[in-house]
């Protein structure tokens, strides 16, 4: 079976994202890129289910800009098989991202496909559930536990209201969450290895597709700011202001 | 004029408050509100939803396969709802993020995700990178458009004086097989839904252990509040996973948030921000949470937090 694990490139967690003063966007020059980590923890899984024999190939996907090869080459150092890079300048949004996925999917036929459940620039948390969709297969989102037998897999998503397990018939696609694993470390040997892995790159207008940007996003604001709040120097002084606003 | 269709969450019979704070969304985009229950038995949820001021109509749509809110199984079906409908709107839940956007896959259709303000029919307000910028996106008026709706951004439409008709649909729609609901293993708990609760007590890392949560339940029923947690405190196994609060838990705006012990990352305050009062107890006076509580207060939680529930007494 293989697996195909989409990888995408966002800005770092770490960074403290700043919206342009005159609305036009947020300033992501000179800023910090890494893997969305939660795609992080889709291919860590991808590959202990490599390492335990149930995948014999785990491939890397991202749809982004050229300069984005040293991305997918981490996504190699890991550990992953072979990577697909599918070429665009321009952002795409979840629909258009799952239609170019499904072409690859159609192409290579994985028995799993394993995505973030959300990327943490546009927070969407969309183009996994659209995949499975489009393709026709079960789907099981926010997963923190996934055990594979067979043509089955049993997932655990992690819910509103606790922990719900569902069986899926595979192929399907798994949307992971935070606590479904802890990404490993790449090692330096791992990274020069990654440089002779294969990594091919199309076109995302070679793909065919239909595009479904259909939303335009006209402006970019800061949050609201909470207003600067008090420091009481004992519990005395907190029931006295919590009483004041009829809050205890 | 728009005719927005609203997707019901329930679960046991019971509506979930998300549906009602859809409702207040919908009021805002303004048109004619019908509300869809899908499940095995639709009377009890139906009955709840036609109370809610503003809805026009409840739709329901009853079938052995409804009987757990499956993706795979209610997308179908709510696509073929959809028919003449200019607004499919779910609540931003784990149900609504699961489900929405394969119905906006189906219907062909973008899908705005966690709706916290409307411009105008087809332009919204939602957040992105954790909340820290806010955009307004525009989507095409000459399709459905389908979203979800952050729930700590709009207040619960409260009943009316006449219940809305309740008219049974049947769909023809073929389900799959493929999918197949096993088990929900649910923290059962006496205490206010963290969701929907005006008041909430948090814990973190600094409890140090499961036993020592203790105090934050005990602080949390002497002020009638929900208990919620940072991920560190969830992570740590303090904690089940349902009570996360966050960006990637649960994202709440009670009138009163209480945070003991929590640090703040950036992830946690996104999940907190549209509370109304924030109190922070923490031994670190420069943890970020001070940048934004409203009552800060540095000190040993473990001396503290008696003392505040004793004070309260």
């Amino acid at each position: 079976m293989k697996i195909l694990v989409a990888y995408k490139r966002v800005v770092d967690y770490n960074v403290r994202i700043q919206v342009k003063p005159d609305g036009s966007g947020v300033i992501t020059e000179g800023v910090k890129l890494s893997p969305n980590p939660f795609d992080d923890i889709a291919l860590e899984e991808a590959l202990r289910l490599r390492e335990k024999g149930l995948a014999t190939e785990v491939i890397v996907a991202t749809i982004a800009p050229a300069d984005a090869q040293p991305h997918l080459r981490n996504g190699l150092a890991m550990g992953a098989n072979r990577a697909i890079h599918i070429v665009t300048d321009s952002a795409v949004q979840p629909l258009t991202a799952a239609r170019a996925l499904l072409k690859l999917v159609e192409r290579e036929q994985p028995g799993l496909v394993l995505l973030g459940k959300q990327a943490i620039d546009d927070d969407s948390s969309q183009t996994g559930q659209m995949l499975a969709t489009l393709w026709g297969r079960p789907q099981a989102t926010f997963a923190s536990k996934v055990d594979v037998a067979g043509t089955v897999a049993t997932v655990t998503r992690e819910v509103d209201a606790g922990l719900e397990t569902l069986e899926v018939d595979l192929p399907a696609v798994i949307t992971t969450d935070l606590r479904l694993n802890e990404p490993r470390f790449i090692k330096l040997p791992d990274i020069m290895k990654a440089k002779a892995k294969p990594l091919e790159t199309i076109a995302l207008a070679e793909l065919g597709i239909e595009a479904a940007d259909f939303l335009t996003t006209t402006h970019y604001a800061p949050p609201p700011k909470r207003s600067k709040g008090v420091m009481v120097k004992d519990v005395a002084e907190l029931v006295a202001l919590l009483k004041q606003k009829g809050l205890a | 004029m728009n005719k927005i269709l609203i997707i019901a969450e329930h679960l046991n019979g019971t509506l979930n408050p998300a549906t009602a704070r859809c409702v207040t969304a919908a009021t805002k985009i303004g048109g004619e509100i019908h509300i869809a229950v899908l499940a095995a038995d639709v009377d009890a949820v139906a009955a709840q939803a036609a109370q809610i001021a503003g809805v026009s109509k409840v739709l329901t749509v009853a079938r052995a396969e409804n009987a757990h809110a499956l993706a795979a199984m209610l997308a179908p079906q709510i696509a073929k709802l959809a028919e003449g409908y200019s607004h499919v709107l779910l609540p931003s839940t784990t149900f609504g993020k699961d489900v929405a956007p394969c119905v906006a896959a189906l219907l062909g259709v973008a899908q705005v995700s966690d709706l916290m303000a409307v411009d105008d029919p087809h332009t919204f307000q939602r957040p992105i990178y954790a909340g820290n910028a806010i955009i307004s996106v525009t989507a095409p008026s000459d399709r459905t458009l389908v979203a979800t709706v952050r729930p700590a951004s709009w207040p619960a439409t409260a009943n009316g004086a006449a219940s809305a008709a309740i008219e049974a649909v049947a769909l023809d729609v073929a389900l799959p097989t493929h999918t197949r609901f096993k088990e929900l293993q649910s923290g059962k708990s006496d205490r206010p839904d963290l969701q929907s609760a005006s008041k909430v007590v948090s814990g973190g890392r600094a409890l140090g252990s499961a036993e020592a949560f203790s105090i934050i339940y005990s602080l949390a029923d002497k002020l009638g509040a929900g208990v919620g947690a940072s991920r560190a405190a969830v992570d740590a196994g303090y904690v089940p996973n349902d009570m996360q609060v966050g960006q990637t838990g649960k994202i709440i705006a009670p009138e009163l948030y209480v945070a003991i012990g929590i640090s703040g990352a950036i992830q946690h305050l996104t999940g907190i921000k549209d509370a109304g009062t924030i109190v922070a107890i923490n031994k670190d006076g420069d943890a970020p949470i001070f940048e934004i509580a409203d009552i800060g207060l540095v000190g040993d939680l473990f001396t503290l937090v008696p003392e505040l529930e004793k004070a309260l007494g």
